[in-house]
């Protein structure tokens, strides 16, 4: 372990220490300063020169903030949840037979169809953000749910098929042919057999969907319209010409990006492997 | 050993083959045809169509969205010299400097530590925080009149007033790059640190017993080790960084063709003032540029090595 052989020498515990002091400050201000913005009065956030702390919490912008007008949030959270799911759930239901077969048969085209995976993972909504906008423009309402829910399985889906056939591959092979040779189908013994044994790539999947999609901001902002937006889009509106609800702002912003952190932790530890595409072990 | 099939039968063969997975790969395909190659096609056909000022579609338009009267590549009054500058120096600086910084943390980060285990959950916040959330934080702090940075920065003394670092389109860039790394080191660092798990301990101490000192350690023996996960995340990085809008348009408050914009927040700007045919034509430009990098990646990391 650590001590031996004089390569693996333990750090000095003060520097050591002093370091992770500095990047624990460095990586949570932002997000410490956004809590913080969140407790203030609109008198106290608009003051100049601003204060540090505010004279006491107003956690009651936390409730007063989805009665404001202008930008509803409401709709916003609405808006991001509905997104997330949908496109949380498609992802699953088309990436997870793909990747099953990938991992399990050998067939003329295999290798084309992964590299055509590879290229998606590969390009991003903001460069074809465009042609998204004309392919959806017409789709107006509630339909625009549809469209988000649609780009962002698309461009996900390549994470989770990916990660997906990693874990349906570590799992041994005379498994399923067993599974078959007691007469179940292909299609039973994916859902009975394999599926409950990559069970942790399904959730890294979903849940890596899920915070992309979440987050996702060129596609949602070239289709937004005024009732109807994400709260990546409808966030920064908080700031008018004019009017600047920054305390509102913040509190929407940690509602939003609770839930995230806590589902982020959670795939922590399997977050390379399907990103990098297995270039990294 | 298999026996020798007739051509004619092999053929068969492996037509019934790629059949039979169509069922079960049939959704992907429709998805990536339907929402990634469909719209790629879109921007194309777009670029060559001419619209009016609603966004109606009028006709074909030749090459006049590139470089007619408005076209995206001689539309007037944008400061092209600072747009291309300002892509190169965006693309170029964050992915080094991210890398670099990444580098060192990833190395601190693989040290045994106590506190380790929640330190690397901090250094995980920006990612999971979606870049707009991140990105309005900067904006508010360093506002010049409300901001509470430029409260910090005037109360070390780094400042002597505050200064409105979103009203001025050069100082809202360097702000956008600094933001930029800061949400691109998660992702890099924690592929390094995968990277350095990979070197086993046992070569380490055989180096270490060859009487090589840290640094030689570290260059000549980690560092190439770590070559795979420094390509694949710094070509990822390109085409993130390359492609980040954001950043860019939320800091900055000015409006119109200033001298902040990369080609990215340009097509926007253009979407917005010219219609989706300009910004088509320049879309294509970063396109073309996203898929060389691809090309790059594939070449460099070999990512389907893997699964042969």
């Amino acid at each position: 372990m650590a001590t031996k052989g004089g390569v693996f020498r333990k750090p000095n515990p003060w520097t050591t220490a002093i370091v992770a002091v500095i990047v624990a400050v460095f990586f949570s201000f932002p997000y410490v300063v956004m809590v913080i913005s969140s407790l203030k009065t609109r008198a106290e956030i608009t003051q100049q020169p601003p204060d540090y702390l505010p004279t006491s919490p107003q956690w009651v912008n936390y409730l007063d903030v989805w009665g404001y007008q202008a930008v509803d949030p409401g709709q916003a959270l609405l808006s991001s949840i509905v997104v997330a799911l949908g496109a949380t759930l498609l992802v699953l239901l088309v990436a997870t037979p793909a990747s099953y077969y990938v991992a399990r048969y050998r067939f003329p085209g295999r290798m084309a169809f992964l590299l055509l995976v590879l290229i998606t993972q590969m390009l991003q909504p903001t460069v074809l953000a465009i042609g998204l906008y004309v392919e959806f423009v017409q789709w107006k309402g509630y339909l625009v749910w549809l469209a988000l829910i649609l780009i962002n399985a698309a461009f996900n889906l390549s994470f989770a098929v990916w990660i997906m056939q990693s874990f349906f591959a570590s799992v041994p092979k005379e498994i399923d042919e067993a599974a078959m040779l007691d007469g179940l189908g292909r299609l039973q013994t994916m859902f009975k057999v394999s599926l409950p044994l990559v069970w942790p790539g399904i959730v890294t999947a979903i849940i890596f969907v899920f915070v992309n999609t979440w987050n996702e901001y060129a596609a949602a902002f070239v289709l937004r319209n005024d009732k109807l937006q994400t709260l990546p889009v409808a966030i920064p509106s908080f700031l008018g010409q004019y009017v600047k609800e920054w305390h509102f702002m913040f509190a929407t912003a940690v509602v939003a990006m609770i839930p995230v952190i806590i589902l982020f932790s959670m795939i922590e530890k399997r977050l390379i492997g399907g990103l990098t595409a297995g270039a990294v072990k | 050993m298999s026996l020798p099939v007739a051509p004619g039968r092999a053929r068969s063969r492996r037509r019934k083959e790629a059949l039979a997975a169509l069922p079960w790969l049939a959704p992907t395909l429709l998805l990536i045809a339907g929402v990634v190659i469909y719209p790629a096609y879109l921007m194309f056909w777009t670029a060559f169509q001419k619209y009016n000022s609603y966004g109606i579609l009028q006709g074909p338009a030749g090459w006049s969205n590139f470089f007619g009267k408005g076209g995206a590549f001689t539309f007037p009054t944008v400061p092209w010299t600072s747009v291309w500058t300002n892509t190169v120096i965006w693309v170029v600086v964050v992915v080094i400097m991210t890398l670099a910084l990444s580098l060192l943390l990833a190395q601190f980060l693989s040290k045994d530590f106590p506190g380790r285990k929640a330190l690397r959950l901090l250094v995980l916040l920006p990612w999971a925080c979606s870049v707009v959330l991140t990105t309005t934080v900067f904006r508010y702090g360093l506002q010049g009149d409300v901001g509470i940075f430029n409260r910090f920065l005037v109360d070390t003394g780094i400042l002597n007033v505050p200064y409105g670092f979103t009203k001025d389109p050069t100082a809202a860039f360097w702000v956008a790059v600094f933001v930029a790394i800061y949400v691109s080191l998660p992702f890099t660092t924690y592929t390094i640190l995968a990277g350095l798990q990979s070197v086993p301990n046992d070569i380490l101490e055989a180096a270490h017993v060859d009487g090589a000192n840290a640094v030689q350690r570290y260059w000549q023996v980690v560092f190439p080790m770590l070559r795979p996960a420094i390509a694949a995340a710094t070509l990822i990085n390109i085409i993130n960084v390359f492609n980040s809008l954001p950043i860019l348009t939320i800091l900055n408050d000015n409006g119109g063709y200033h001298t902040g914009h990369t080609t990215t927040t340009l097509i926007f700007q253009f979407k917005a003032q010219l219609g989706p045919g300009v910004a088509s034509a320049l879309s294509i430009a970063n396109f073309l540029f996203c898929l060389v990098v691809v090309a790059f990646y594939f070449w460099i990391v070999k990512p389907t090595k893997e699964v042969q």
